[in-house]
């Protein structure tokens, strides 16, 4: 079994990858601008429920609940969804996951899909391997379109063509949908996808999609989205593939309740997103005949093993912490090398790779805790990532200055003469530093600190020597 | 792929070591303190309803079941339809028999539906304090293209329909074995630069009529 999350396996790490970003200027104000506006909105939303604590708590306690209980809900579900018609289909890994989605497709005869965004589907690497065995995926989620045609990333969980401004889409639609004229308006570019969609929507005959939600108790799937692209997607094609990541099953149909309020005004500040479409199976006369579910692992089952971060898991993918990260808002989404970017996507990529590949995502963060306070199932994100820097500090893998320094620390410290013995080298040494009880500009190492703000020089006299004097003084 | 199933659940197994057996009690001590059920008088409901939705864009006819005939073809009218779909089991009493014309989905073609002019229906229940309209796809409700292929929707709500709280819609749909599809507005994106536009694949425009008694 080989996980692999996107191409993360080959990312740049996050300081080189966010350095380079950082230049680029009007990548930082299209970030810039797109979270602030979510941001608002969500807050605006959020705000006026007064019981949104109590959500919350329903939130994490439904999805704690269901972890613990996975492997028998996870059965349930299959045998309901089996019940009403529907295949079920399990895969390990990404591999066997495309493996498992071509082999539907051909045995169909079938060389093109329709897909509607799915998060899982970029984790596994869907489109390339579709592509190599002959079949064009078309992406129907705007902004997926438009990565797609721009042959881009995604760089956010909810909104991935966020760091793309309107004048850049209108040129990607020109070069791509064989158009001679197109304004820049977000109604002209949205109208360009609508009609460039319309026709694969009404003659492709496979369509693949994700899931927000899967209910053990009824087989129920449930997938939320905006356009309709998603309801074209779900009830048009003769055969539906669902590729299910394991921990998105919920015990029963009514704790939807809790999740339909929690997602859309977490994700998009909007009270409802405008569709949500619910199908248990196949129904006679309406929507495909054939129903698959792909239920898949890659990893999830390594995170679940590990009790400390067990509710990365609970994550319902609604990417208010990639919003309100002070970091995210400054690099953008491809920083992190995954398609799972922001805080959750600094504790999810490390984890379902065994902490191979992304040893430097756990501290791409200042541990403000803006992502766990509009976390919707309260996963506490900054926790979780200084457990994942322990693990990265026990693997051996965390950076041989960083290594030495914590050994050299541990050291120091851990004896009261060898404490005061380096004080008074420190004292000593820096000398040629510092300037009105200030050190502004160390050398090596240090100097990442003073780059930008000043330390506190070591004074002449530390607490333990006045105190010892005091005491000393007292007795005499 | 029996092996992989296996797998999987032999990992999970392993993976969450002793479990407590006693799963449906576990299930039921799930802190459920979030409201559940409304608490507004029927007015106020109703006005909750009709606020939100058009917060959407939706446009909100008001009627009572005597002059419900009337303002559909009113309706239609200021949107200029002539003919319009209408679900198999759709119950035709209430409909105006002049100006506009009923055609009833009797497995019609998508490219059909896609030349229609609109299409007419019911939903099951409603939710007023997110705007929501739920349809059960069903003969009454028609399937599901019959709502999403046309560019134009009117849906009829019955102000017994409504509830207030997502938990009340949700519970009263009541483990449904048909499709249901949850409309809150026409369709929409916010993926250019978060600028909300209104109409990308499904209807572009939704009105809704709301019956009071």
């Amino acid at each position: 079994m080989t996980v692999r999350v996107g191409e993360a396996a080959h990312a740049q790490d996050f300081p080189a990858a966010a350095k380079e970003l950082l230049t680029n200027t009007q990548l930082r104000h299209n970030v810039r601008h797109a979270t602030s506006v979510i941001r608002g909105k969500r807050a605006r939303v959020v705000g006026e429920m007064a019981d949104w604590e109590d959500l919350r708590e329903a939130g994490h306690q439904i999805k704690d609940h269901t972890l613990r209980h996975l492997d028998v809900y996870l059965e349930q579900f299959e045998e309901a969804c089996i019940r009403a018609g529907g295949k079920v289909h399990w895969a390990r890994d990404a591999d066997e996951a495309n493996r498992i989605v071509i082999g539907i497709i051909q045995s169909h005869g079938q060389t093109e899909v329709i897909k509607v965004k799915t998060m899982t589907s970029d984790e596994v690497g869907m489109n390339p391997a579709l592509e190599a065995a002959g079949i064009t995926p078309y992406e129907t989620d705007l902004a997926d379109l438009i990565v797609q045609l721009g042959e881009d990333k995604p760089s956010h969980i909810v909104v991935p063509a966020l760091h793309r401004n309107r004048m850049e889409i209108r040129q990607i639609f020109l070069d791509k949908m064989g158009l001679c004229e197109l304004g820049d308006k977000p109604q002209d570019l949205t109208n360009a996808a609508r009609h460039y969609l319309r026709e694969k929507f009404l003659r492709v005959k496979v369509g693949i999609s994700g899931a927000n939600f899967a209910v053990a108790e009824t087989g129920a799937v449930c997938v939320v989205e905006s356009e309709g692209n998603g309801r074209m997607c779900l009830s048009l094609p003769e055969v539906l593939i669902s590729l299910i990541g394991i921990e998105k099953v919920i015990p029963r149909f009514s704790d939807l309740e809790v999740f339909l309020q929690l997602l859309p005004r977490s994700a998009t500040g909007e009270r409802m997103n405008p569709y949500n479409s619910i199908w248990t199976g196949i129904s006679a006369g309406d929507g495909p005949r054939e129903f698959h579910v792909v239920l898949l692992d890659n990893g999830r089952t390594n995170v679940l093993a590990d009790e400390e971060s067990r509710e990365t898991l609970d994550c319902i993918r609604c990417g208010a912490c990639l919003n309100a990260c002070p970091v995210y808002q400054q690099t953008g989404g491809h920083a992190y090398g995954s398609i799972y970017s922001g805080p959750i996507g600094a504790i999810v990529t490390p984890q379902l790779q065994s902490m191979q590949h992304s040893q430097t995502l756990p501290y791409a963060s200042s541990l403000c805790g803006a992502c766990y306070e509009v976390c919707p199932v309260k996963i506490n994100i900054p926790e979780i990532l200084i457990h994942l820097r322990g693990k990265v500090v026990q693997n051996g893998d965390a950076p041989l200055a960083e290594w030495l320094s914590m050994k050299a620390a541990a050291f120091a410290l851990s004896s009261a003469g060898r404490l005061a013995a380096m004080q008074k080298l420190a004292r000593f040494a820096q000398w040629p530093f510092e300037k009105d009880g200030n050190l502004h500009h160390l050398p090596g190492l240090l100097g990442g600190w003073t780059e930008t703000r000043d330390l506190p020089s070591i004074p002449d006299e530390s607490f333990r020597d006045w105190w010892a004097k005091r005491e000393k003084a007292r007795q005499t | 792929m029996n092996l992989a199933r296996q797998e999987i659940l032999q990992r999970i197994r392993k993976g969450l070591g002793a479990v407590p057996t006693n799963r449906a009690e576990h299930y039921e001590e799930i802190g459920r303190r979030y409201t559940q059920t409304g608490g507004l008088d029927f007015e106020s409901k109703l006005a909750l309803f009709e606020d939100r939705l058009r917060d959407y864009d939706a446009v909100v006819h008001r009627c009572s079941r005597i002059t419900l005939r009337e303002t559909i073809a009113d309706a239609l009218k200021q949107r200029g339809k002539r003919q319009m779909l209408i679900p198999e089991g759709f119950n035709a009493d209430c409909l105006p028999s002049d100006s506009v014309e009923f055609v009833r989905d009797a497995g019609k073609s998508y490219e059909e539906l896609d030349r229609s002019e609109g299409v007419l229906t019911n939903c099951d229940v409603a939710v007023a304090l997110s705007g929501t309209i739920i349809l059960r796809h069903s003969f009454a409700q028609g399937r599901r293209a019959l709502t999403l292929i046309p560019d134009y929707h009117l849906c009829i709500v019955e102000a017994s329909q409504i509830v207030e709280t997502v938990a009340e819609g949700i519970r009263a749909l009541d483990n449904p074995t048909e499709p249901i599809t949850t409309i809150s507005g026409p369709s929409a994106t916010a993926d250019i630069e978060m600028t909300r536009i209104k109409g990308v694949h499904g209807p572009r425009t939704l009105d809704v009529i709301l019956v009071v008694d």
